[in-house]
């Protein structure tokens, strides 16, 4: 069915037409009415709350950028933000090069491969808050295993990671690889498969070595994916909470306060609704700013 | 390194290359044995690594606390403590979160399948106008950061007086557009032709997607199911947000509080923890290529 009007069959057509827009509708409906009241409607409550000074006990009043001046001064919103781009900034690159490592090194014909892949994929589906316990026991200061480890190989005055206000990100961000790499390491298998093995014949034939394999045949082939995964994990890296939550709550001192926790604090806490809203906003804006520039990059990339 | 192997998945449609002649193989063979030997040795030593905080939580779970963090570390314990694994039950109502987990994660799971197919049918096969805007609508959704719409959703939930109840979470999970999306990728690789075939045998819209299309989407269905369930059950930040009253808490916020309180049971933090992620493995194992595909068919076509 076209959009190309017919002048034959006009009612017959048009009659069609409602029909299959009626039908549309009513499978979308049933998961639309619930998307939309409580995602839709909140995502546009944002940018009205934002400018509002509504808290839990007083009536909404509009009052334009005040909540944004307040957050050009509230030291908060700049040390979340700070720790909350020093994260990504840590976290992106480190498990994108881990993901993809991982994958090119089992995307081969080896026995056991499978038992292997599925290894580095369970921390991913385990809870977050029995993973971070157990992390937050391994790099105890004094008696954690990591420590031990380190003091053996001849570091003397290891890092108190989780309670030292210089390495509690760095402890976060390590386990945040640790965990997300197996995620990322599927979608870039997915990518390896759709790249063809004439490709890699050729090379070879051609006289290629696996380094210049990888960096003429795999790196291409895998460029759709390796944009995805970057602006996958800039999304997820931006939004990190509950790992930020279970582990450090923020601390030592504000040392790994993220934005996500600011706003939970302000919102839900605090119930300073349009200030929270506000921050969202900011939120929200950088997301889409770093998102469109990864855009246009790549496709300047592809000119 | 050999980077040239296919995966098992992919359709072989080009004829194999001619084969090498002899001494190349053979020059090609003892390489590629060391080689192969030492990516063995390389790649198990890294899985031990990546597994290594598991194996260190399920042996502490059966130690004594004072036998948890020893210098140097025992990877056998001397004694085992299997006690601890029956007397956590007494000091937190582990069976209430662990059932309210499990009721979450499968009503969510039922309704976001559910309604999830039923909506990308109505995306991926049927045309009405305003179809595609409304579904740009949803893909938008996902790349939001849902900390950018919490407070809003949470204020709704308050003036529906949902808050601190099971219904809060199901509403704000069954109804996402992951399922939506997960399907209708799906969907869009079943042909045309097949409703076609259907519809010109009488079939409704509503036929078709219960009789033909439902049945063709078993291991799309699956791979939903076992992500949605997976992510209900290991999601903190719903029930913390949500749920205040410790007859609804989750294993997640009930583990999570159980560490603040008993901060030096190193054993029994260690056993809760086990406890909490053994259905997530047991599923997790006897799903595992659906969970591969379904996170493949998300990411795919970015």
């Amino acid at each position: 069915m076209t959009t190309v009007t017919t002048r034959t069959a006009p009612a017959a057509t048009r009659r069609r037409r409602r029909r299959n827009a009626l039908i549309g509708w009513s499978f979308v409906l049933p998961n639309l009415l619930g998307f939309a009241a409580l995602t839709l409607v909140p995502v546009a409550g944002t940018f009205v709350v934002a400018f509002t000074d509504w808290d839990s006990y007083s009536t909404p009043k509009w009052v334009g950028l005040a909540n944004f001046r307040r957050m050009r001064h509230d030291d908060n919103f700049w040390t979340a933000l700070q720790n909350t781009c020093w994260y990504a900034a840590g976290h992106i690159p480190l498990t994108l090069a881990a993901s993809l490592g991982l994958a090119v090194l089992l995307n081969q014909k080896l026995r056991g491969v499978g038992i292997l892949r599925t290894a580095f994929f369970f921390p991913y589906v385990t809870s977050l808050v029995a993973v971070a316990v157990v992390w937050n026991m391994l790099l105890s200061p004094d008696i954690g295993p990591v420590n031990q480890l380190l003091r053996h190989l001849g570091w003397s005055h290891p890092p108190g990671w989780t309670t030292s206000t210089d390495w509690s990100l760095p402890a976060l961000i390590a386990t945040s690889v640790w965990r997300d790499m197996g995620y990322y390491m599927v979608l870039f298998l997915a990518g390896l498969q759709t790249i063809p093995a004439e490709l890699y014949e050729a090379a070879r034939m051609d006289g290629a070595g696996p380094w210049a394999r990888f960096r003429h045949v795999t790196m291409p082939g895998l460029r759709p994916t390796t944009f995805f995964v970057t602006v996958m994990l800039t999304i997820s890296s931006f939004k990190v909470f509950d790992l930020v939550q279970v582990m450090t709550e923020g601390g030592p001192g504000r040392s790994t306060l993220v934005l996500s926790q600011l706003i939970f604090r302000e919102g839900i806490t605090h119930g300073r609704f349009g200030y929270s809203s506000a921050v969202s906003l900011a939120l929200f804006v950088i997301v889409l700013a770093v998102t469109l520039a990864q855009f246009q990059i790549q496709r300047r990339s592809e000119r | 390194m050999n980077t040239t192997a296919p995966g098992r998945e992919r359709p072989r449609t080009t004829p194999a290359p001619a084969p090498p002649t002899a001494a190349a193989v053979s020059r090609r063979h003892t390489g590629h044995a060391a080689g192969r030997a030492l990516l063995y040795l390389f790649l198990v030593l890294l899985t031990t690594a990546i597994l290594l905080p598991f194996v260190w939580m399920a042996i502490s779970s059966v130690k004594a606390d004072r036998d948890v963090f020893t210098v140097p570390i025992e990877w056998v314990p001397k004694s085992y403590r299997w006690r601890n694994f029956t007397d956590i039950w007494k000091q937190i109502p582990l069976a209430t979160y662990l059932g309210n987990s499990l009721l979450l994660s499968a009503v969510i799971t039922f309704l976001q399948v559910l309604t999830g197919s039923f909506a990308a049918y109505g995306f991926a096969k049927v045309r009405f106008p305003g179809r595609d805007a409304l579904f740009l609508g949803y893909i938008a959704t996902i790349a939001v950061p849902w900390q950018a719409y919490m407070v809003p959703q949470y204020i709704i939930m308050d003036k529906l007086g949902l808050v601190n109840t099971r219904w809060s979470l199901i509403l704000i999970q069954a109804f996402g557009a992951f399922g939506v999306f997960l399907m209708r990728q799906f969907y869009l690789t079943i042909p045309d032709e097949i409703s076609e075939a259907a519809r010109l045998d009488g079939l409704s819209e509503y036929g078709i997607w219960a009789r033909i299309i439902l049945p063709l989407s078993k291991p799309a269905l699956a791979s939903l199911a076992l992500l949605t369930f997976v992510n209900t059950w290991n999601d903190y930040m719903g029930p913390f947000i949500y749920l205040t009253d410790n007859d609804l808490w989750t294993v997640q916020i009930g583990l999570r509080s159980f560490i603040g309180q008993y901060d030096a049971q190193y054993a029994m933090i260690m056993a809760g923890s086990v406890i909490s992620v053994v259905p997530i493995l047991v599923i997790f194992l006897l799903g595992q290529r659906y969970f591969v595909r379904g996170i493949a068919t998300t990411g795919i076509k970015g």
